[in-house]
């Protein structure tokens, strides 16, 4: 699962209907330190998360389409799936 | 899934029969502002999309999802239409 921060949202009246209701969120992938790097990647929303979350996106089929669908088999890659209140890192040294 | 704008068409007559009838368009990806990222790839469309729009398109096997013949050998399928670039909203 990667890491990501949640930018904004998009809407696009035209797309597959297997989610038609679904939201479709820009999200910038970052580091376990909170970077951003340089992969933007668009996630349907299955949590509720919203603008400034730091979050969790599935990047498999097959979760990806029951998480935010309730069933296998649509055309997804990404789904967010968790919110994430907070990252514990071991300290350098 | 990731942004991407149409910069054009492909035409292949000899293609696999399962890919027949199918529209093929170059797409470049967009990065968080909408700036080119990376290089331009083929992705086979679902949803109608042309020359110059902003769409999204799905990576791996889920590619080959949107149509009846689930054997369709894609990669890379253009899944939807932004409605506009004002319709991808930052903050």
């Amino acid at each position: 699962m990667l890491l990501a921060k949640v930018l904004g949202n998009i809407v696009a009246t035209q797309k597959n209907h297997r989610y038609q209701n679904a939201s479709v969120m820009l999200c910038q992938q970052i580091t376990p330190e909170g970077e951003e790097t340089a992969y933007t990647v668009l996630a349907l929303n299955a949590v509720d998360a919203g603008v400034g979350d730091t979050v969790l996106i599935v990047q498999e089929g097959w979760s990806a389409s029951t998480a935010a669908t309730g069933k296998s088999g649509a055309a997804i890659d990404s789904a967010i799936v968790g919110v994430v209140d907070r990252i514990d890192l071991l300290e350098d040294e | 899934m990731q942004l991407a704008r149409v910069i054009g068409t492909v035409v292949a007559t000899v293609k696999n029969e399962s890919l027949e009838g199918r529209k093929l368009l170059v797409v470049q990806t967009l990065n968080k502002d909408l700036e080119p990222s990376g290089k331009p790839i083929v992705a086979v469309d679902s949803v109608g999309a042309g020359v110059g729009e902003l769409v999204f398109w799905c990576r791996g096997k889920e590619a080959s999802f949107p149509f009846k013949r689930e054997d369709t050998p894609t990669d890379c399928t253009i899944i939807g239409i932004v409605d506009s670039n004002a319709h991808v909203t930052q903050g």
